[in-house]
């Protein structure tokens, strides 16, 4: 028998529709493989009987005719996402053993379209970090290493462990989500696809908040293909989400014709950074070839306040966070420390003291001093008005480009701790992924090539407000001129 | 804009978090490290632009007023870490 969790998802959905394999089966071999791969700490719970039980009522829907493209695929959740009567801990001490009553609105889409849920992925804790090293309960190693290297790396972050988790083959394809490139920057270093979608085209409703405005949930997924059959199932409006976009859903996949004669594509010049490693910018001008072979212009295109997104963002982003995170009081869920003798206020200290980790902390932090009286104009109405700047450079480049290509990542997967004692060395890393989430414009993450050490390299692809179909047109584009079929050793496949 | 050690207390303060006096020395150096970085937004003209709301061109939708959700008093008690009497339960705040 085939090894089943070698399929890719479209893979698998015909197969499945085709009754040539079982949902079951499909299912059962991705337990096992995640069974075999603790040492990679990509998972944070594995829900083997709620799978099966999922996974059965799927063989029952292809059974009587009424399976979707997603119906029997078994996905891995990040542990942001709430799920009913499922532990939700956002990776941190402050929400050990909450269980959720309800279900978000993305995972609740996928469940009705009959997908599996294999388990709930590790993270930074709240989302917050760039190498998956700031989670509770330990680093995800990223299954990837260097050739002739045993060193461990990150898998990238916030959304390090649904990346890694796909990339060793213990799930078809997973959610994530992208604050400031949390799901494209961990893709990009694990070697497989990421996409944020447009701000808007994803309910946030049930998503544990990190940055309001900023947070969008996304597919993970090892082809293009993969990611564009996920996200017409996660995408949606819910009226529970005030900032969800009444629009139809297109059909993603069939934008997938390989055809961008006539395209314009824009290279930005402010991506080009004095820090780049020459492989990346050797490789970004690969993908310039790869895009103008295949019938497109490739155009220099100038996105004037990119130096300035970075710190816009880690203003935005801790503010909203310190407002979002408000509500971990001690009261009405998750951990709680009292003081001996002591009243509410020293309630409250001694939970966030305990509860948060050191990142999270220092963000709130921030947020907190950003906000503060006599700040709040010099500081987050400044990044506010900042953010205007970027959205309208946006705004003007796409006045006469269909999409924009950029490295994903300035490096690959570095080794753990490398970053940890550097809170701002960490932040660069999303110094090309953060304007898109400032502007809330699409953008893709592809696997396009190794670094001389045999390390994934991604690139990325940025498109127009609910122009997803674009961005997955041409990165399929670049997908096929890639032909990236790399994979990572088993290293860590217990016997 | 230089942040002390007394900024750092009354910031964590505001925050509600609990400092262990070991982390007040490193923290002020981060923040410092942090608030000089993102100060080269001082560099950027932002004479008449608006601050922005919305990454996306949308309006709010409108709905009935009526209610839509509720009668779930048990599931929202459910993770609190204390509750008496359907309701959440806190240190005695009024001596």
């Amino acid at each position: 028998m085939t090894d089943l969790t070698r399929l890719t998802l479209a893979e698998a959905r015909d197969k499945l529709h085709a009754r040539e394999i079982s949902a079951r089966e499909l299912t059962q071999a991705h337990l096992d493989a995640i069974d075999g791969a603790a040492a990679l700490n990509a998972y944070l719970l594995a829900t083997p009987d709620r799978a099966l039980a999922q996974a059965d009522a799927a063989d029952q829907r292809l059974a009587d005719g009424t399976a979707t493209a997603m119906t029997g695929i078994p996905l891995a959740i990040k542990d942001l996402f709430c799920t009913q009567g499922v532990a939700t801990t956002a990776a941190s001490h402050m929400l050990e053993g909450f269980v959720p009553p309800y279900e978000s609105t993305v995972t609740a889409n996928l469940w009705a379209d009959g997908a599996v849920m294999l388990g709930k992925t590790n993270l930074d804790e709240f989302a917050m970090g760039s190498s998956n090293e700031h989670s509770y309960f330990g680093p995800v190693k990223n299954p990837w290493r260097a050739r002739g290297d045993n060193t461990d790396r990150v898998a990238g972050g916030s959304s390090g462990g649904s990346a890694a988790a796909v990339a060793a083959r213990l799930a078809l394809g997973s959610t994530g989500t992208d604050t400031g490139g949390s799901i494209r920057q961990p893709a990009s270093l694990t070697g497989i696809v990421g996409m944020k979608p447009t701000y808007g085209r994803c309910s946030r409703w049930g998503v544990v908040a990190f940055a309001s405005s900023l947070d969008h949930p996304g597919p993970f997924s090892r082809t293009v293909r993969d990611n564009a059959i996920l996200l017409a199932s996660m995408a949606g409006y819910d009226a529970k989400d005030s900032t969800s976009v009444d629009r139809p859903v297109p059909a993603y996949e069939s934008a997938l014709t390989g055809d961008i004669k006539g395209f314009r594509i824009g290279v930005p010049k402010e991506y080009v950074v004095d820090a780049m490693p020459e492989e990346i910018s050797a490789l970004w001008r690969r993908g310039m070839d790869w895009l103008r072979d295949a019938g497109a212009e490739v155009v220099e295109v100038s996105l004037p306040h990119t130096q300035y997104a970075l710190p816009a963002y880690y203003i935005i982003a801790p503010a909203e966070a310190s407002s979002n995170l408000a509500r971990y009081d001690g009261v009405r869920y998750g951990l709680r420390e009292t003081v001996e003798g002591g009243g509410l206020a020293d309630m409250y200290e001694a939970t966030r003291g305990a509860g948060f980790g050191p990142e999270v902390q220092r963000r709130i932090m921030i947020g907190t001093y950003v906000l503060s009286a006599g700040y709040y104009d010099a500081y987050y109405l400044k990044a506010q008005k900042v953010r205007t700047l970027i959205k309208r450079d946006f705004d003007a480049a796409f006045g006469h480009v269909d999409a924009l290509l950029t490295p994903t990542a300035p490096n690959a997967a570095f080794p753990l701790g490398a970053k940890l004692d550097d809170p701002l060395a960490m932040y660069l890393n999303d110094v090309f992924t953060v304007t898109a989430n400032l502007a809330g414009v699409p953008a893709l993450s592809l696997p396009a090539g190794l670094s001389s050490e045999g390390l994934p390299l991604g690139l990325q692809v940025i498109g127009k407000a609910f122009d997803e179909e674009t961005v997955y047109k041409v990165g399929h584009v670049l997908e096929t001129a890639a032909g990236f079929v790399e994979a990572p050793e088993p290293w860590w496949a217990a016997t | 804009m230089s942040v002390d050690r007394d900024t750092v207390l009354k910031i964590a303060r505001l925050s509600r978090i609990k400092l262990e006096d070991e982390r007040v020395e490193p923290l002020m150096g981060e923040l410092n490290n942090i608030l000089a970085w993102v100060e080269q937004l001082d560099g950027v003209d932002t004479t008449d632009v608006a601050p922005m709301t919305s990454a996306v061109e949308t309006s709010l939708a409108w709905r009935e007023d009526q209610v839509s959700d509720g009668e779930c008093a048990e599931d929202v008690l459910k993770n609190a870490p204390v509750s008496e009497y359907g309701f959440f339960a806190v240190p005695k705040v009024i001596e």
